[in-house]
């Protein structure tokens, strides 16, 4: 339990550090919402500075931080300029759709991953062994952008799956189950375009933690105990590799909220990405930092979460946790 | 001639095994070793490091690392040559009818596996039998190694037990199907001497119990003292001398042997540096990568002639049940 309080408590922390920069950076950031209004004559400055003063922006940064932390606590996270609404209910409904897709490209990442990790482990130097790191040295060195492009041309010439949007025009009209495909359909896009990208680092390192546990004595024992092949891999081995490998169920959750900002912008998928973009363009101060928090806090609940997980299945760090009680 | 291939578990023939290192000279390590063991016999194989006793043991169960090739000889286990058979009847037959029990115990189990489960592994990919049987059998298993309170141990990991408590768990797994050959590489030498010598007693409780044959790695003579039927002295790739124990301990007739023996025995009676892992005496051995043609321990032998640096010494049987690769006993004069 202590093991869970530690995670709980420095997770608490970074959350609270990152929100001290974000406000620190968007300090530092040229511009204000009130630029363009202040270019319209029809505006005056004393509108303006009354505007400023509604929503708090002419105090001093460390009291806006306070202010800013003490409605966080309420859930709150302050009030968008832009939409004149509180940022919460905003960001909230948009933070559903991001964890629809962050979450079945985490799936699909994982489905992808493990077989072909504990594959290409077990089959060294083979021709998929072989194909897979050419193929995912290419996807790394790739940037993320390119790819989401190269994929949505094909998907355009093709015409193989909807782009832009979460659902087509007539979506109310449809009934439940042609709904559902419907999303699946305007989902595949986006949601391949994560999952190459991040299987292709998640890969390498399950292939990796496999290659270890192939090598490590106790398989080689077990083998000499006339345990076949199999059993070996995925009894022996892949016990003794999930363990690195939930610690990289955080780590790509991580990847894949970030790479999911950019994609639902590529691909036009209504969730935090293009929020914080045109809150970013519109300089609508609050929304950004809320959609920057909001972001900062699911990546720090996955790793929890991964934690978590690690604490369930790996005994050596189970026994920590009870010494340390 | 008597055709003594049944009498024989094991008969291993001219074995030759070389490593291909990716950068590096090929390493002879196994340079056409012959040795047999009978049924429910324990012969120890001592040799100092690096004389190919772990290579040996690898190769009878055909494990060998890919980088090593054994290049010629033949591995008769029960009249059934163990090089040409095929991946699967090996596997049925490791763990089955031939178990290793591996060098290092803090290594050789499964972090993350219970102790028990570790054990009904083997039992699970060998025999037909259901979860409860399994179960029992494991109990069993691990009351017959020496733990009394077994369903406490089932589930504990490795990590939570002792060396000799890990070393015990490792020697369930290997005669849980009761194979007819046991090897042992250097199965206590990672323990303190107290546990070593109720590793040896359990040891042969087992053989005594059901027959079963140990083949016993050691670099250390006196972890044979009292086990071990017969000993096979290995220097540099090949057996220089197969004799019963007694007659090891009593009269050695190798000078290699002489000087090992002295050594482990002048240190029990002063007892001096046990612990030292090399007996120590003069020189060290050959290069394997370029072996000399003659006798290999030449270079340190205090004995040798002019004919021990020309040819490889053949085999003599100066006493009964002793053989013996040294011109000391035949052939001086050339
Ligand atoms: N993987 C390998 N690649 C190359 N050479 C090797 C390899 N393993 C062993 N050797 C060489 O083969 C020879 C025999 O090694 P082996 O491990 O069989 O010795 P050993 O008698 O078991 O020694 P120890 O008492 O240290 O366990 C040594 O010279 C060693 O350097
Ligand atoms: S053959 Fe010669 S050199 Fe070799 S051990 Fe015998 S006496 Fe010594
Ligand atoms: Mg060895």
């Amino acid at each position: 339990m202590i093991y869970v309080g530690q995670r709980l408590l420095r997770a608490i922390l970074l959350l609270a550090g990152v929100s001290a920069l974000c406000f620190l950076f968007t300090e530092m950031a040229p511009g204000s919402f009130f630029d363009e209004m202040r270019l319209n004559p029809q505006i005056s400055p004393e509108t303006i500075s009354a505007l400023r003063a509604h929503y708090g922006l002419d105090q001093p940064l460390a009291v806006r931080y306070g202010r800013w932390m003490k409605s966080a606590l309420h859930a709150d996270f302050g009030y968008s300029i832009a939409y004149n609404m509180p940022v919460a209910p905003l960001l909230w409904k948009r933070t559903q759709n991001t964890l629809l897709l962050t979450t079945t490209a985490l799936l699909l990442t994982w489905f992808i991953s493990v077989p072909l990790g504990v594959w290409t482990a077990n089959w060294r130097e083979g021709l998929l062994d072989k194909t897979v790191t050419l193929a995912s040295s290419f996807v790394i060195s790739v940037p993320e952008l390119v790819i989401a492009v190269a994929v949505l041309a094909v998907a355009v010439r093709w015409r193989l799956a909807p782009i832009g949007g979460m659902t087509s025009t007539d979506f109310d009209g449809l009934s439940e189950w042609t709904k559902l495909q419907d999303l699946t359909r305007h989902l595949a896009l986006p949601v391949l375009i994560l999952a190459v990208c991040e299987s292709a680092v998640i890969v390498r390192h399950i292939r990796a933690s496999m290659v270890e546990a192939l090598d490590a004595p106790y398989v080689h024992a077990a083998r000499g105990f006339g345990i076949r092949r199999a059993r070996l891999l995925f009894r022996h081995a892949l016990s003794a590799a999930a363990n690195p490998a939930i610690s990289l169920l955080g780590f790509s959750l991580a990847g894949l909220l970030s790479g999911s900002l950019l994609v639902e912008v590529v691909c036009g998928w209504p969730g935090l990405g293009p929020l914080i973009l045109e809150a970013t363009l519109s300089r609508d101060l609050y929304l950004v930092i809320g959609g920057i928090m909001f972001s900062a806090l699911f990546m720090v609940g996955g790793n929890l979460v991964a934690d978590v997980m690690l604490l369930a299945f790996d005994p050596r760090i189970r026994r920590e946790g009870t010494n340390a009680d | 001639m008597v055709d003594n291939s049944n009498k024989y578990l094991l008969q291993v023939h001219e074995l030759k095994v070389t490593y291909f290192p990716a950068n590096g000279d090929p390493v002879r390590a196994l340079d056409g070793v012959s040795l047999d063991i009978c049924s429910g016999e324990v012969v120890g194989i001592l040799g100092e490091s690096g004389c190919g006793k772990s290579t040996l043991a690898s190769a009878l169960l055909k494990m060998l690392p890919p980088q090593a090739k054994c290049e010629d000889g033949s591995i008769l286990f029960r009249g059934r040559d163990l090089l040409s058979l095929p991946e699967r009847d090996l596997r049925a037959i490791r763990g089955q009818e031939i178990s290793l029990i591996p060098q290092d115990p803090a290594l050789a189990l499964n972090p993350v596996m219970t102790a028990g489960s570790q054990v009904s592994e083997v039992l699970r990919s060998h025999l037909p039998l259901n979860t409860q049987q399994r179960r029992q059998g494991v109990l069993d298993l691990l009351r017959e190694v020496g733990f009394n309170e077994p369903q406490e141990i089932y589930s504990t990991y490795p990590h939570q037990l002792s060396g000799g408590q890990r070393q015990r768990i490792a020697i369930a797994q290997a005669v849980a199907c009761r194979p007819a050959l046991l090897i042992a590489d250097e199965a206590t030498s990672e323990l303190d001497v107290s546990l070593q010598a109720e590793i040896v007693t359990l040891l042969s409780q087992i053989r005594r119990q059901h027959g079963t044959a140990i083949l016993a790695i050691s670099h250390d003579p006196v972890f044979f003292a009292g086990f071990a039927d017969r000993m096979a002295v290995m220097y540099a790739g090949r057996i220089v001398e197969v004799a019963s124990t007694d007659v090891i301990f009593g009269r050695p007739l190798h000078p290699y042997t002489q000087a090992l023996v002295r050594i482990a025995t002048s240190s029990v009676v002063t007892g001096a540096a046990k612990s030292a892992r090399l007996p120590v005496i003069d020189g060290e051995t050959p290069n394997p990568t370029s072996l000399p043609v003659g006798c290999r321990f030449e270079p340190r032998c205090c004995e040798r002639m002019d004919v021990c640096s020309r040819r490889y010494p053949p085999e003599f049987m100066p006493a009964p049940l002793a053989n013996v690769n040294c011109f000391k006993y035949g052939e001086h004069v050339d």
